[in-house]
């Protein structure tokens, strides 16, 4: 499991649809890519690009009404997550894989305390006696640096701040020292200095725990400060996905570097930023070509035409999803 | 703030402060303790056996000896309208225990589950509430026969799918909630999370409507014993003292004038503590 060659989680042509109207739409399509061990991956995007949906097809955590998983593979030691049964996916969830969330004001349950809330995964996960797993919920909430955690441990979620539910949240993920982490977004909600708090705390408990993280977020500055590799994502398919030096140094896909050069930096003035024209396709609106054709600025007839593959483009590991690029004619 | 659908639980002082200042909260708890207090004390304080005829002294009227005068038997009034509170609270508890229980477990699962099994469930609970309670109970008692089981079962059956109703829309308000995906990322299953995670946030709403629906479940009684479907006599409830004392009302008024009052006192009671718990809760009304 610990080689380097094999992946923690694999995912294979995923197609994500949901259903509007009476028809099934992708939201997420021929989605492949794989997390090493002890990676931190980061997939970007706009609102509407298939990163949330992505996560939620890996845990399956998707509305049973009106979404499906319609083909590809999810594979994880071993066993393809997209066949398990709902009992060996809960056996899974919060276990070997856990999930943190975007909204920390919400996503614990109002009516419990937090140790409570803590100890309910182990026990569920790991069993053993109550006062077992309440220690271990204190420890957690140590290494989360929660100040005081003796006493917060019978606080209720409304005594604690964003940021620290946020806390509390990753304790929770980390409960049963998952393989994996997907992160969605989870210092969107925050403020600046708090996220670079929750950032940093989230790359040591990597380091400790071992863990492969998939970290979406639409943050490029928060990208640069934590992960390996990026996956940008754009309408439902990944359009580029390289290692976080050669994205940032050469970004390939004119999507690529047209987020770039809509993000703010403190070292160009502030008109220089630019934003990207138009709007990304809605699921029903689909271009039958590149998805990003109709905003792009190296646009070439063939290119509505026919959809372009996820292909290598020179550097190892990095590939793009740009005919135009890959023949060389983007100048 | 965040949104969340109750604070109650998680703020019991807050709750707390709000009704204690409420002076109708007050009025409402102590009538109400008062009128356990009795029934539960009630050979204590009863000046006589509820049961015991006294041919000598038939519809005495209110005096020294017999502060609420006798029955057409001679039995005393006061002490059958004190044992006769046991059955009509024991009637109204029990029977809204019962509807609570099964409601919410219902509602809960027609709610979480979205599906086939909620449109059937809930198509016919709105059946069932369709009918007034009364005559609903009534047809449940007339089936069964009557006996005190029969009668907490029937009222038990009219007041399931109020509950049900009562549930099941926070339900799906809940399980929208971040913190119930996130405790089905974490691997929780159904059922715990419709116990431990859905349940707790919408108790404090449905607690708040049986005190409402105690009430009425008293009535129900009342209106099931006045017509012949309650428990049967000599056991004294207030609706069958109410029949008897009516068909002598010309001629003994206090037959059926006390416990008329009796239940009206207790479903004020009910319905002042019911509307105090709500306005607490709702922290919309508490105004703060």
């Amino acid at each position: 499991m610990t080689s380097f060659s094999k992946p923690a989680l694999d995912i294979r042509n995923l197609r994500t649809e949901f259903r509007i109207g009476g028809r099934w739409y992708p939201a997420v399509r021929n989605l492949s890519v794989s997390l090493m061990p002890n990676e931190t991956l980061a997939v970007v995007g706009e609102s509407g690009s298939g990163k949330s949906v992505t996560a939620l097809s890996i845990l399956r955590l998707l509305p049973s009404a009106g979404a499906r998983i319609d083909s590809g593979e999810i594979l994880f030691d071993g066993r393809n997550l997209a066949m398990l049964s709902e009992r060996e996916m809960s056996a899974i969830r919060g276990n070997s894989i856990a999930m943190i969330f975007q909204e920390p004001m919400t996503s614990l349950n109002p009516t419990m305390t937090i140790g409570e809330q803590i100890a309910e995964a182990i026990i569920i996960h790991r069993g053993g006696r109550h006062s077992e797993a309440l220690a271990e919920a204190l420890r957690l909430l140590k290494e989360v640096k929660i100040g005081s955690p003796e006493s917060r441990l019978h606080d209720y979620p409304h005594q604690f701040s964003g940021g620290m539910r946020q806390r509390v949240m990753i304790a929770m993920a980390l409960a049963c020292h998952p393989k994996i982490l997907l992160a969605d977004e989870p210092t969107t909600a925050l403020d600046v200095t708090i996220q670079a708090q929750v950032l940093k705390q989230l790359d040591e408990l990597k380091q400790a725990y071992g863990m492969s993280v998939l970290f979406i977020t639409h943050n490029l500055g928060v990208v640069a400060q934590i992960a390996d590799r990026v996956a940008v994502m754009y309408a439902g398919e990944i359009v580029e996905l390289a290692s976080v030096e050669a994205l940032f140094a050469k970004p390939m896909h004119p999507y690529t570097a047209a987020l770039l050069g809509a993000m703010p930096r403190a070292d160009r003035a502030s008109e220089s930023l630019e934003p990207i024209p138009g709007g990304a396709p809605t699921l029903t609106t689909m271009p039958p070509g590149c998805a990003y054709a109709p905003r792009c600025s190296f646009k070439q007839r063939s290119c509505s035409e026919l959809r372009p593959e996820l292909l290598a483009c020179g550097d190892p590991g990095h590939l793009v999803r740009c005919s135009v690029r890959l023949t060389g004619g983007m100048r | 703030m965040a949104p969340t659908i109750s604070l109650s639980l998680s703020r019991p002082g807050g709750v707390w402060l709000a009704f204690s200042k409420n002076p109708l909260f007050w009025v409402g708890l102590v009538l109400l303790a008062a009128i356990v207090l009795i029934a539960v004390f009630a050979p204590l304080i009863a000046p006589y056996d509820p049961l015991e005829q006294n041919i000598v002294a038939r519809l005495e009227p209110p005096s020294a000896e017999f502060l609420l005068g006798t029955d057409i038997y001679g039995r005393d009034v006061l002490s059958r309208l004190i044992y006769g509170g046991r059955i009509s609270l024991l009637v109204g508890f029990v029977a809204i225990l019962i509807a609570m229980t099964i409601g919410c477990t219902i509602g809960i699962i027609a709610g979480y589950v979205d599906d086939l099994f909620d449109q059937l469930v809930m198509g016919l609970l709105d059946v069932m509430l369709s009918f007034p309670t009364l005559l609903l109970g009534l047809m449940i008692a007339a089936m069964l026969g009557a006996s005190l089981e029969n009668l907490v079962i029937a009222i038990a059956i009219t007041e399931i799918a109020p509950f049900a109703r009562v549930a099941r829309a926070p339900t799906i308000a809940l399980k929208q909630q971040d913190f119930v995906v996130a405790g089905r990322a974490l691997g929780f299953g159904p059922i715990r999370i419709m116990g431990v995670h859905i349940l707790p946030n919408l108790i404090s709403d449905v607690v708040v409507m049986s005190s409402l629906w105690m009430a009425s479940a008293i009535r129900t009684e009342a209106s099931l014993s006045f017509i012949g479907l309650g428990v049967p006599p000599p056991t004294p409830t207030w609706g069958s003292m109410i029949r008897e004392g009516f068909e002598n009302i010309l001629d003994a008024w206090w037959l059926a004038v006390f416990p008329s009052l009796a239940i009206l006192l207790t479903v004020l009671a009910l319905n002042l503590l019911g509307d105090a718990l709500r306005d607490a809760i709702d922290p919309k009304l508490r105004g703060e």
